[in-house]
Formats: C-alpha cells, structure tokens, sequence
C-alpha cells in the first residue's frame, strides 16, 4: 500500500480571514515549525493539492470561489478549517455578510479552532488531515479496482 | 553499439529515474539545512509522485495527457541516445523538439497561468540552447568527433580545453534544472507568482510524468557535465562523479541565495555568458 | 533535351494568351491546362535526363538568333520600366535599368569577339531547380485560380486585372525556367531582369499606394542588383572573351583577378536578390501582393534565383574574401531576421521574416562554399520551397476564412478549421523541428562551418537556431490552445485544397525518403559542382535520423490511443477559483463576466523590426561596402 499520507500537499485559501490564521499558516511553513519534515508541500493550485486549507468565513462573494477550487482538487481530498471564523464564522457570525464556516458551501473533515489558529495546532490539524487522506486514498483505491472489474465484465 | 552502451541505455531508462528522484531529495533536504530546518525526508520526490500516480486522473484538456506522455517518451529516448554514445548535436537538438512537446501540453489549455508560464519556458529554452550547441561544438573542436563514445576515451579529459564551455554550460543548468533565479516558468518554491507556471493545469499523473521527465532530464544534463570529465582512465570516473555534485550543490547553493529575475535579465545573462566564456574558448579552439 | 526550349517559350506564350483572353472560365482552363504541361515536361526533362545518364550536358553553342532575340527582349524591358518609372514620377529608377543594358547592348553589338561557348547547361542542380520551378510554380498557379476568384470577390476596391495577374505568374515560371537553364551570363542576366520585372509587378497589382512604393523598392533593390550582375559580366567577359557562368567559376578557382571581381559584383547581386540584409525590405513589402504571389515569390521563384546563383559561384567563393563576404552577409541575415520573427504577430510576416532568416542560412552554406554545406544548403532549399509555399497558400486560405491572418486569431484553430490547421502543422513542423528536413541542415551546416573555422558564422547559427525555434514554437501552441471563438466555415476552394494537398503529401514524401534524396540526387549534385565529395551525414547518423522519424510520428500515435481509452476527469482551469465556467472567462471583483484574452508574448520593444531592422542594415551595408572594396582593389 502506497504511503500517500507522506506527501500531503497543500492548498491555502484565505477567505474573509482578518489574516490572523493565514500568517499562522504561513509560520507552519517556516523554518521554526518547518511542516515541509512531514512532506507538506505549499501548492497554490487546487489541480496538484491534496489538502484544503481554508481560513476566514464564507460570504456571497468568496462561496462559489471555495466551492470551485474543492471541485478542481482531484480526489482523494480533505478539507480542514484553520481558525474559528472557518469552522463558525467566529465573531462575525452574525454579520450581515457572513454566510457561517467553511461548511456552509464544502465539506470540512477537520476543524482547527482557534483565534487565531496557532502553528502547532494547524500542523496537528495537518496531521490528523493527512491519516484521513490515507484512509481516502485507499476507499478510492478500492473503488477504482472495483469499477475497473466491473467494466471488464461488462466487456466480457 | 557496444555492450556496453547497450548496457548504459538499460542503466538509464531504470536508474534514471531514482537517481533523479535522489538529487532532488538531496537538494530539498540541503537546503532545509541551509534554513536551518529539519526538511523533508530524502526519498520525499518518490514520495509525492508515488501520491500524484494514485490519485484519480485528472485534467483540463484531453489532449493534455498525450502530449506530456509523449514530452516523457521523446526525452526518455534522447537520453538513451546520448548514453548509446551517438551523436551530440543531434541529441541537443532533439531536445528542443521533446520540449515542444511540453510547451503544446501547457498551452492547449488555453488557461492563463499555464500558457504564461509556458511562454517563459520558451524563453528559457532560448537562453539555454546557444550553450548547449556551444558545448557539442566544443568537443567537436577538442575530439574531432560529435560522437559521445568517443568523447570521453580520450586521453585527457576535454576540460583541459573547454573550460569556457564547462563554465557556459554550468551556468545554463541553473535555467535547465529551474532553480533561482532563473526559475521563471516554473518553480518549487513559494515565491511563484505564476501559480505554478506551465504545470498550472497539470495534476495527478501529468505532473507526475513532468516530474519523471525533469529527473529524467537532470540526470541527462549532469551527464553532460560529466562528459566534460571523462577520460578514457577509469579514475576520470570518480572525478566525474565528484565534479557533478560539486556542480549540483553549487546550483542547490545559488538556488538557494538568489531571488528571481526577470525573463529580460535572464536572457541577457545567460546569452552573455555564453558569449564571453564559450565565445572566448572557442575562438581561442578555433585560431590556436 | 528538345523539352528545354519548349520548356523556356511555352510559359511565354501562356502569358500572352493569359493576357488575350479575357472570359474568366476560359482562362482558368487555359490556365490548368498550362500548368499541368509545365508541370509534366518539368518532370519529362527530369527523367529524360535521368535516363540519358544524368551527365552535365551542353546544348547550343551557335544561337545568332536567339542572342538577337534576347537582346531585343532586353531592350524592350529597359524600356517598359522606363516608362513605367516615369509614369509614377520615379524617373530616376528608370537609370538602374537603362546602364546595364546600354551596357549589356555594347558588350554584345560592339564588344570584343568572344569565343565559342555553350548557352544552355543542364546538371543536377539546374534540374532540381526546374523541378522546383515546375512542380510548386504550377501548382501555385492551380492554387491562384482558386484564390483571385475569391480574392477579387473580396476586394471590390481593387479592380479585377486576373488576366494580368496570370500573364505575369507565368512570364514569371518562364523566366525562372530560362534562368535556371542558361550558361550564358548574357541570357542570365536578361532572365534576372525579367524577373525582377516580373516580382515589380505583382507586388504593384493592386495599385493601392503602399503596394505601388513597395514595388518601386523592389524595383530599384533588384535594379541595383542587375547593375552589379552586369558590371561583373563585362568586366568578365573584356578580360576573359566569353560570358560563360561554368568558364567563369573555374577562372574563379584558378585565382584569375578578373573572375574574382566578376563573382563578387555577381554574388553581390544574388543577395539583393535572396533578399539578404540589406535589401531585406522589398520581400517584406512583397506582403501587399495577394497571397499566391507572396508563395511564389518565397518559396519557388525569385529568391531561389539568387540561392540558385550563389550555389553555382560557391566553388569560386570558397575560401575567399568574397565567400567570407557572402557567409557574413547570411549569418547575420539568419539572425537578425529571426530575432525580428519574434516580434511579428501577423502571419504573413512572420513567414517572410523566416524566409528572409532561412535564406540567410542558404546564402551562409553558399558562402562557406564546401561539399557539406552545399549539401546542407541544397536541402534547406528543397525544404524550404515545398514548406513555405504550402505555408503561404494555408495562411491565405485562412485568411479567407477567418478574415485575419493575425497569429492571435489563430487561437484554436485546430478546433475551428481543422484541416488548415494540420497542413499548417506540418509545414511549420517541416521547418524546424527535429528530426525532420530543416533541422538536418542546420546540423550539417554548424558541423561544416566548425570545420571551416568560421567563427562567426558558429555564432550566428548557434543563437539563430535558439530563436528560430521560440516564434515557430510560438505559432504551433496558438494552434491548438483551446479557444471558445467559433468555429469558421471553411471555404478553401477544391483548386486550392488540391495544391495544398499535394504539397503535404510531398513534405511528408520528403522527410520520410530524405536518406535516399540524399543518396541518389544530393551527393551527386554536390560532387559535380566541386568535382570531388566526402560523405556528409555518416551512416550512423542516417539510420538514427530514420529510426528517429519513426518515433516522432509512433510515440505521440501511442500516446494518443492510450490516452483516449484512459478515463479522466475534466476539471475547469485554474483561474484563482473565479472561473465563469467555460474557461473562457472569469468574474471580476465588480461581479461583472470578464472575456479572457491569452496572447503570446512579442516583446515587441526588444526585438520589433523598428528597432533592429535600423542597426543591421548599416552593419550590413557597412559589411558588403568595405568587402567589395577591398575585392575591387585586388584583395583576394
């Protein structure tokens, strides 16, 4: 079986975020929390990214944006919500603007609270993020083999 | 065809691959070092492209995959055409059309960022080939012969003669090998303000073949290098070998000290290199 | 060999029933009929030839006649370009034709008594041309009928002289078949004029003011040209008593001072003709013409004419100074033209700047002047020919279609009018890349010029091939990029589609059965004109070459089945999540719909025509003055 939770590839995308959680992020990357040992690889396109890091709450403007990029990682994918205005919208629940948290529009697998969000507890997030993209990876796995079955027995 | 080229053209297609995949481990994990962070474990690259092959195909033009496919063939077999020892030129050359290859795969997209990027590597592609002919001309002047076999059984190594060529060459392989700051059409790092360049619109298994082929490519271009060192005494191996990763740390260590510059700057950079050191040598090759 | 002068008269002749008739219908027909012949009897000769032994043969040694015809004709021409001068006001062109052949008219009526000597001269090299001519000449006729009829449909402004424009095309194939034919420098030099004429007056069809000044520029550029032609033959012919182009090479090999300064002032002429920096502007003016004018003019006719010259001189030129002239003058074309390619976003231009660019490298082969670089040269040439000509008729037709011949609005074209786009494909593939035609003799011509020790030629081959690649690259990536523009009727015309057709098929012909070409046609030709041969591609090299080809088609055919089985998710591009959905366009931050636009990159400030175009012409007139001065005052 194919270790695929050892290259867990990144995509940031900073929704309505004070930018907080999004420096926080970025300090992950840094050489004092260096997550790059665990393989993290900061990719800005969703086409190469294994993992959805989302930070800040979705309004009307930013939902079809999240929405499009989710669509265009291919899959195995998991998403995970840095910050409290991710997971809730945080203080600005109820803002006029403010829809709620990342999943109003996608599915968030993981949750990171905080505000904001501090290093350790994003590469804790990364972590857990990436033993489910192992776990997805071979549901998906499993699923090809059974469709590429199922289409050799309907060529047979 | 010796044996021994038959032998070296197997070497290739399979070690190629790793050995690349090692180099690049190797840079990653020198230069966290050079952070001073802990960096990715070495065999990191095999890693990820064991990830990209597993994940569901994806893309945004069919025809993307054929070309990246055949971008990955065609470079495969011009390696194995230098490694079987024929000729240089011809080989540089056929480069350049495996390289198209990669270009139309980018812009058949149609996508803005690839297509940029994919415009860069045009660029670079042309900063980097007056050095490359330069350097088969060189060995062509120093060995009498384009023939790669024959090259490195020479007595002495043929950079006693060339060492404007080595120096061209070099300098070029940090545009070849994408590394800063020549590192316009796509790059690793963060600084990338392209995206990804011309792998925007390549996922899954099209980057993963992309990442195959620059192993593959590297190795290509380290051998080259190597060319330079090779004698026809088997000690000139142990030298080669010293020299290329003398070589690559040197590129690990202006990768990792230089910011990017401009497509402009790059050209005339790499132009005027190869103008005053290959130029100078080969005039002093050709009048002496 | 009775085919020669039937081959030579008849073009001739079709002109004048070009320009009798006046029924469109009729005319065409003529004008297929002709074609056809000219075709058949250019192929005749070939094989008539072939079959006789393919040995040089020397025919007509006695012709009073013909040379008073010819000197006649001659005047005649003077005389119409005379007028024709002073009708726009331009008299003082008039004079670039009026002293070569007073001059000309002397050497003849009043000169010294010349020898016994051939007028006619048939070899591997003059039937490759008249194949050239023949072959792609006719089917550019065949395209024209096809292109004028749509054209003139078009262009209400321009008024309808088809008759005319027919005449001159095929007054044109004559002269370049007499031209190419000829060993008598007298005859060749009224053949050069009358094409030169000819290339005056198709450029000047339309009448429109741009099309009468870039006419009147080719005009005086060939003129001057002409006048060098003709210093050098009687300056020749006084010293040495007969005006034969083969005594005159071989003088030019023995040293002879008179011979040494005849092939300069006449290699001179050849690279105003081949449109070498500095006379690079009357091809590129050449554009106002309609389109199957350009193709003759690029790719059959005209500019071969002076390649042709420089072929037949380089054993006098080798290694001398007026070889080392000529190399200079076509690397440094080879390079300038192809840095300004680059910048050039209209498809016209970028195929006349690459002719300029590869004429350049031909002119640079003759001029190193060795076995391999003419054998690098001649297929660059045969290439060249077949590539450019296809590559003309496509972008017309196009152009026809889409109403542009922009490179942009060739966005997606595979898509929209697929098969324009795939001949256009192939014609630009043939042009550069490995491991077809093109490519082959930018590897023999480096490998020769090292072994020459011409530095600078290395240089400019060197950096010429790097650029030459980016604009090629550049135009084959528009072409299949993805676009949402709609897709264009095609209304390419069964005549013209029957000419680009038969081009594909050669270039492909060509490419597949190049070692055997080179085997049995090109090394000949390159022994007979030095005497002597050494093998310029190994063997080695040749099957890898074939093996390769092989490749090139079979990995992306394989490729392309594999993939097509291969089940894929297609995603949106990637347009920082703000994508319409289409991939054609994206949401601004108003929330407003945006059209995107992706264009290739010109950079137009670094190497746009205005800013080099200036500087290579005083480098290069510089060049060619202080050479000629230095040959006409007895430097060797």
């Amino acid at each position: 079986m194919t270790q695929v939770k050892r290259s867990p590839w990144i995509l940031h995308y900073d929704g309505s975020s004070c930018n907080g959680c999004d420096i926080e992020v970025l300090a992950s990357m840094t050489p004092v929390y260096d997550a790059e040992r665990l393989g993290v690889e900061n990719t800005g396109d969703p086409m190469q990214a294994d993992i959805l890091l989302i930070t800040g709450g979705i309004n009307a403007q930013n939902a079809p944006v999240v929405k499009q990029l989710y669509d265009q990682m291919p899959r195995p994918k998991v998403v995970v919500a840095v910050g409290i205005c991710a997971c809730t919208g945080g203080v600005f629940k109820d803002c006029y603007n403010i829809m709620g948290g990342a999943d109003k529009v996608i599915p968030v697998d993981i949750y990171v609270p905080g505000c904001a969000a501090r290093p350790q507890s994003i590469i804790d997030g990364i972590i857990k993020a990436r033993d489910l993209f192992q776990k997805r990876s071979e549901e998906h796995d499993a699923l090809m083999k059974k469709q590429k079955l199922e289409r050799k027995g309907e060529k047979s | 065809m010796t044996t021994k080229s038959v032998i070296l053209v197997i070497l290739y297609v399979i070690a190629a691959p790793f050995l690349g995949a090692l180099l690049v481990g190797f840079d990653r994990k020198i230069s966290a070092r050079m952070q001073r962070r802990v960096g990715p474990p070495v065999l990191q690259p095999l890693y990820d492209v064991a990830k990209l092959l597993k994940k569901q195909v994806i893309g945004v033009d069919r025809a993307q995959g054929f070309l990246i496919t055949s971008y990955m063939v065609l470079t495969v077999i011009t390696g194995c055409l230098f490694f079987a020892g024929v000729d240089m030129l011809m080989v540089f050359f056929i480069l350049t059309t495996s390289s198209v290859f990669l270009y139309l795969a980018a812009v058949v997209t149609g996508s803005p960022m690839s297509s940029m990027g994919a415009q860069r590597e045009l660029v670079q592609d042309m900063a980097v080939e007056p050095a490359m002919l330069l350097a088969a001309v060189g060995f062509y002047l120093a060995t009498g012969t384009f023939n790669v076999e024959t090259i490195i059984s020479q007595p002495i190594s043929a950079i006693v003669k060339l060492p404007g060529f080595f120096v061209a060459f070099v300098f070029i392989l940090t545009v070849k090998m994408r590394k800063s700051p020549f590192d316009t059409a796509q790059s690793t790092h963060a600084h990338q303000e392209l995206v990804k360049g011309i792998t925007t619109e390549m996922g899954a298994k099209n980057l993963a073949y992309f990442e195959i082929t620059e192993w593959y490519e590297n190795i290509l271009m380290l051998a080259v290098v190597a060319t330079f060192i090779l004698n026809s005494s088997p000690i000139s191996i142990l030298a080669a070998v010293i020299v290329i990763l003398l070589v690559y740390f040197l590129e690990i260590l202006i990768d990792n000290t230089c910011a990017r510059l401009k497509w402009k700057d790059m050209l005339i950079l790499s132009w005027a290199v190869t103008l005053i050191c290959a130029g100078v040598n080969l005039i002093i090759l050709m009048v002496v | 060999m009775e085919v020669i002068p039937f081959l030579i008269c008849f073009p001739f002749v079709v002109a004048l029933l070009m320009f009798c008739i006046r029924v469109n219908k009729v005319r065409n027909a003529v004008a297929y009929v002709s074609a056809a012949i000219i075709m058949a009897a250019s192929v005749f000769l070939c094989v008539s030839w072939i079959a006789g032994g393919a040995k040089p043969v020397e025919l007509y040694v006695n012709t009073e006649a013909a040379d008073r015809i010819i000197l006649i004709a001659e005047i005649v021409l003077m005389c119409v370009v005379t007028v024709l001068c002073v009708k726009n006001r331009r008299w003082y062109i008039s004079l670039l034709s009026i002293v070569p052949t007073i001059g000309i008219a002397w050497l003849e009526i009043a000169g010294p008594e010349m020898d016994e000597y051939k007028r006619i001269y048939v070899d591997h090299l003059s039937i490759l041309m008249c194949l050239i001519v023949g072959i792609i000449g006719s089917l550019i006729v065949i395209y024209a009928v096809g292109y004028m009829h749509g054209y003139q449909h078009y262009h209400t402004n321009i008024r309808d002289r088809r008759y005319y424009f027919f005449c001159i095309l095929f007054l044109f194939l004559g002269a370049m078949f007499g031209f190419v034919l000829s060993s008598d420098l007298l005859w060749i030099d009224f053949f050069w004029e009358t094409t030169s004429v000819c290339s005056f007056l198709l450029i000047g069809y339309t009448q429109l003011e741009e099309a009468v000044t870039n006419s009147f520029r080719a005009l005086w550029m060939n003129l001057l040209g002409g006048c060098a032609l003709a210093a050098g033959i009687i300056y020749y012919a006084l010293d040495a008593g007969n005006t034969d182009l083969q005594e005159l090479v071989v003088y030019g090999q023995m040293y002879k001072p008179a011979a040494m300064v005849a092939v300069t002032l006449i290699a001179f002429a050849a690279l105003t003709k081949a449109a070498q920096l500095p006379f690079s502007k009357w091809l590129l003016g050449a554009m106002v013409a309609p389109t199957p004018s350009s193709a003759l003019l690029h790719s059959a006719t005209m500019v071969k004419a002076g390649i042709y010259v420089l072929f037949r001189l380089s054993p006098a030129m080798s290694g001398k100074l007026s070889g080392n002239m000529v190399a200079f003058i076509g690397g440094f074309t080879f390079l300038a033209a192809s840095f300004m390619a680059i910048a050039q976003s209209d498809a016209k231009k970028v195929l006349a700047m690459s002719t300029i660019s590869n004429l350049g490298l031909m002119v640079a082969c003759a001029g190193v002047g060795r076995p391999e670089t003419i054998w690098a040269g001649v297929f660059l040439m045969i290439f060249h020919a077949i590539s450019k000509s296809l590559l003309f008729q496509d972008v017309g037709a196009t152009e026809n279609a889409l109403h542009s011949r922009d490179l942009e609005e060739m966005q997606g074209l595979l898509y929209r009018l697929p098969k324009l786009a795939i001949i256009m494909f192939i014609g630009i593939c043939g042009m550069y890349l490995a491991p077809f035609g093109m490519l082959i003799s930018k590897w023999a011509a480096l490998k020769a010029s090292v072994d020459e020790r011409n530095i600078i030629l290395v240089f400019f081959i060197v950096f010429g091939s790097a650029t030459t690649s980016f604009y090629w690259t550049k135009w084959l990536g528009k072409l299949i990029m993805r676009s949402s523009k709609p897709v264009v009727k095609d209304i390419t015309r069964k005549n013209e589609m029957v000419s680009l057709t038969v081009h594909t098929v050669m270039m492909i012909a060509i490419c597949a059965l190049f070692p055997l070409l080179s085997g049995i046609y090109v090394d000949p030709l390159v022994s007979e004109l030095f005497g002597r041969y050494e093998q310029v591609i190994s063997n080695g090299v040749l099957y890898l070459l074939v093996l390769l080809i092989l490749f090139f088609f079979a990995v992306p055919i394989f490729a392309y089945l594999r993939n097509k089985s291969m089940a894929m998710n297609i995603k949106l591009s990637y347009m920082n999540g703000i994508n319409t959905g289409k991939n054609d366009g994206f949401v601004d931050s108003f929330g407003n719909e945006k059209k995107l636009v992706v264009s290739n990159l010109y950079f137009k400030s670094v190497f746009g025509q205005r800013r080099l175009m200036m500087p290579s012409e005083i480098i290069s007139t510089a060049v060619i003055v202080v050479m000629i001065a230095m040959v006409l005052g007895g430097a060797v």
